[in-house]
């Protein structure tokens, strides 16, 4: 069985962010990319199938502009089999996404679609349930653990929901997306970011997947949350009271 | 972003909770069950008598209830912890504090300058390693340079003797009182004065906190030459007087290089002025200079101006694993060569500071899950353009691996790879503290002896102890640290005085950058002819005449004694 991959490259999330002044997004000239985390966790979900012999290979794939290939490079030396850089422009929304993957599915043929749960650059969590509902595939998604049976031919993944864990079986292929807790991923070894140099990343434009990219969305400004007030000490109960009753009038 | 942000730290939180040491500034609230006080002293010399571990109780007690009655006699102070047990004298001429003393401080400060209360003071006595522990009744704390000169002025007229004491991190027993200095804290003084956004110059108060600073310029684009573990509660002021390396000197160079200018005041209360923000200026002595690295033995730091470079966007992280300590060496001449100005750290830590960290520390997380190595090499470096900096290291980590000189590596893939990278390089102090007790060497060797050092150590002490080595490989800097799960005068006695003539032999400093403080004022010779060290102490004569700043450290107190 093959599994398909798909990550993005989003803002490290350990940059803070900050708005473009003429707010039309966010900042990301000079500013350090990665993987996203969930995408991340996905790509180690695969990897892990696979060195348990329940995959054959595992194809990364992802939607973007050049740069997108050094993300590409790190799932590769992380330890993907091979990739698919898919030339597109930056901003893309779910659901050209999830056509662009349908179309890709259609070509690869995997057994198993995983998909990050949302990517926190937009936070929209919509990809891996639009795809799913294109492909008419079964989805588990916020999977915080994954059992493959090879011979039934289902997957099994657990969900955080609230107030508990609901436990899923979804016939195969199927499409899964993955939550935080799943799997910490893996760091790239030196020996697979070498052999990761020379594994193969084919090329499609959105002509080759007969995609057009036309959005019914449209961001009309980006601006920061408003900034929350530094806290006070207070250096007597009285002032406190007088501080709720007059400033606050909540007593 | 913000939900992946908010879980993370979720997850995070438990081990925060049992973690509290991760920043230095939790110090306070941790002190640790094995220590107790002596109370078996008359009420009168209490105060005197420092620290007491419980576990040395039964070897030591000879030794001290033979100090016991020297206490009685000269008030003299019995270090169970201190490199090797010393014995000093508090010196008779000193003062103690007076009411009247107090009313005059309250006077200048305020109330809320004038701090008496215990527990603070408890804190505040006690150095980071729990280690030293002094017996102030006083901790000022001065919000002006005024403030500062006028305590001085007092203090000196009053033969008041006293510590300067910055985030209280220091490392060799300088930031706290040897006996009942009055605690002069800088940390009210902690505004940023000016940033100059084309220069890179920054000009602040002395207590501002490293790690404020760093985040400060971070908003300007700029970053600080240095960088310590100690970043979140160490201050400028500290770090210059105790002309703080750390992670990036490498890269940067010492702070005699980056700080331009200083405002001090000395011993009389006297404010020298020399806050230059100039990159040149040879106009008479540079004596900035005097005051980089005398942990506050010459006068107070109290404003600093310091020439910082501008935050370069693309910065990697390796983690690599070398079979021996030769490969370490070959690897580093290889970095400077192939790396060359895009180089920004290499740091070194052997298999068992690598197995402490991982034994001790929480949240590490080892890049080599399946196997462990003998040496660890930390690479970072620091460029301007993404994909150029990154060929550059590909090209050194792939000649490296073919030459046989890394066994395994890892490249950090993102921000929060690269910081679990340096958490094992930082935390390995940390780590140490957890593992009970440790002697602490901070060395300066050539480098292709450096090893040698550690392995002698090794045969030395046999079993009994644990031999850890670390350090900043890259400036040829050894932290040789000797773990034991409880201090041993036994085993301290294996390590000195030979670790110090070892050094000496091999043309090394007994203090690469930690200072010597109270731990190894006596030691000074072992780095520094007897002509130097004349000198020196005719300099602190000068600017000190009554000694009252800092007394008992850097220099022999032999060397200040009244004939
Ligand atoms: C063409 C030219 C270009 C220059 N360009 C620069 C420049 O770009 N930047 C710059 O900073 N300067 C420059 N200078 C001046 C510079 O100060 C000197 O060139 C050089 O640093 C002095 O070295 P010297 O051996 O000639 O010393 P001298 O001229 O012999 O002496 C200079 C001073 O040092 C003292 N001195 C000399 N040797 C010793 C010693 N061994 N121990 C103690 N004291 C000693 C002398 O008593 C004197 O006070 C330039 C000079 C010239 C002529
Ligand atoms: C976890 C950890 C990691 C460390 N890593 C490094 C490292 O990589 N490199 C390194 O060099 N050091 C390191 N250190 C030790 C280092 O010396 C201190 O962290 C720091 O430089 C001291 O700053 P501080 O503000 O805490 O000073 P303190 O500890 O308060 O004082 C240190 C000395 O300076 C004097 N002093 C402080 N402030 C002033 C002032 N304003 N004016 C005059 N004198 C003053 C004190 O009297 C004392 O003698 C480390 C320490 C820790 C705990």
């Amino acid at each position: 069985m093959k599994i398909m991959v798909a990550i993005k490259r989003v803002v490290d999330y350990a940059v803070k962010i900050r708005v473009k002044p003429d707010k039309s997004g966010v900042e990301t000239k000079n500013v350090k990319m990665s993987m996203n985390p969930f995408c991340e966790i996905a790509l180690e979900e695969a990897l892990r199938i696979k060195e348990s012999g329940l995959a054959s290979e595992v194809v990364a794939v992802s939607v973007g502009p050049t740069q997108f290939l050094e993300t590409l490079r790190t799932g590769l030396a992380m330890g993907a089999d091979r990739a698919i850089h898919v030339e597109a422009p930056e901003k893309i929304y779910p659901l050209t996404i999830a056509k662009i993957l349908k179309a890709l599915v259609d070509v690869e043929k995997p057994g198993l679609l995983l998909l990050g749960k949302q990517a926190i650059d937009n936070d929209q969590n919509q990809t891996g349930q639009m795809v799913a509902g294109l492909l008419k595939w079964p989805q588990g998604t916020f999977a915080s653990k994954v059992v493959l049976d090879k011979e039934k031919q289902v997957a099994t993944i657990d969900r955080e929901v609230d107030g508990g864990i609901e436990t899923l079986c979804l016939d195969l292929p199927a499409v899964i997306t993955t939550d935080l807790r799943l799997n910490q991923p893996r760091y790239a070894t030196l020996p697979n970011i070498m052999k990761a140099k020379s594994k193969p990343i084919k090329k499609f434009t959105l002509q080759d997947l007969n995609v057009e990219i036309k959005s019914d969305l449209e961001v009309v400004e980006v601006t920061e949350p408003p900034k929350r007030k530094s806290g006070v000490i207070l250096s007597s109960v009285d002032e406190l009271i007088d501080k709720l009753k007059n400033e606050a009038r909540v007593i | 972003m913000e939900e992946w942000k908010a879980t993370c730290r979720l997850l995070t939180h438990c081990k925060h909770l049992f973690h509290g040491r991760s920043t230095p500034n939790f110090q306070r609230f941790c002190s640790s069950g094995c220590r107790c006080h002596f109370n078996q002293p008359s009420e009168s010399i209490k105060p005197y008598i420092g620290y007491y571990q419980q576990e040395l109780k039964s070897f030591s007690r000879p030794l001290v209830s033979l100090c016991m009655n020297q206490w009685n006699r000269c008030r003299s102070q019995y270090r169970l912890f201190a490199s090797q047990a010393t014995i000093i004298q508090r010196r008779p001429d000193f003062s103690t504090i007076s009411s009247e003393d107090l009313s005059y401080f309250k006077n200048i400060l305020g109330e809320i300058g004038v701090v008496q209360d215990e527990e603070t003071l408890d804190a505040v006595n006690t150095d980071w390693m729990r280690k030293y522990k002094g017996t102030s009744k006083l901790m000022l704390q001065p919000r002006t340079v005024e403030e500062v000169s006028q305590i001085l002025k007092y203090c000196n007229s009053r033969c008041l003797a006293v510590v300067p004491q910055g985030g209280n991190t220091g490392l060799v027993g300088g930031s706290v009182p040897a006996f009942d200095e009055v605690i002069v804290s800088i940390s009210h003084m902690n505004k940023i004065i000016s940033f100059d956004k084309v220069s890179g110059i920054l000009v602040c108060e002395a207590g501002c906190i490293l790690e404020n600073l760093i985040a400060f310029l971070d908003n300007e684009g700029f970053v600080m030459p240095l960088d310590l573990g100690a970043k979140g509660s160490c201050q400028i002021g500290g770090n210059v007087s105790t002309n703080a390396g750390g992670l990036r000197l490498l890269r940067y160079g010492s702070l005699h290089g980056s700080v331009l200018g200083l405002e001090v005041v000395l011993a009389n209360g006297t404010v020298l002025d020399m806050l230059g923000t100039l990159r040149k200026d040879n106009t008479g002595y540079d004596l900035k200079h005097l005051f980089i690295g005398s942990e506050g033995s010459l006068g107070i730091v109290t404003k600093v101006s310091i020439l910082t470079p501008p935050k370069l966007s693309s910065v990697n992280v390796c983690f690599l694993a070398c079979k021996d300590y030769a490969s370490c060496l070959k690897l580093l001449l290889e970095a400077k060569r192939k790396l060359g100005e895009i180089l920004s750290a290499f740091e070194f830590l052997d298999h068992d500071a690598m197995d402490l960290v991982l034994k001790h520390l929480e949240g590490v997380r080892n890049p080599f899950p399946f196997s462990m190595h003998n040496f660890y090499v930390l690479i970072e470096t620091t460029g301007s353009s993404e994909s150029y900096d990154r060929e550059k290291l590909d090209a050194f980590l792939l000649n490296s691996m073919e030459n046989d000189l890394i066994s395994d590596g890892v490249v950090a893939q993102d921000i929060t790879q690269a910081s679990s990278c340096w958490h094992i390089r930082e935390g390995i102090p940390e780590a140490l503290m957890k593992a009970g007790g440790v002697y602490k060497y901070d060395l300066s060797i050539p480098v292709e002896k450096m090893y040698d050092l550690v392995e002698e150590m090794r045969v030395r002490l046999d079993a009994s102890a644990k031999v850890v080595a670390y350090g900043h490989l890259g400036d040829g800097n050894l932290h040789l640290n000797i773990s034991t799960p409880q201090y041993d005068d036994n085993i301290l006695s294996q390590i000195e005085p030979f670790v110090y003539e070892w050094t000496s032999k091999h043309k090394g400093s007994i203090s690469a950058e930690h200072g010597l403080g109270l731990m190894k004022a006596n030691k000074i010779h072992y780095t520094k002819s007897p002509e130097t060290v004349q000198l020196m102490a005719s300099i602190k004569k000068l600017l000190d005449p009554s000694g009252i700043l800092n007394p008992y450290k850097v220099l022999p107190p032999s060397l200040f004694t009244k004939s």
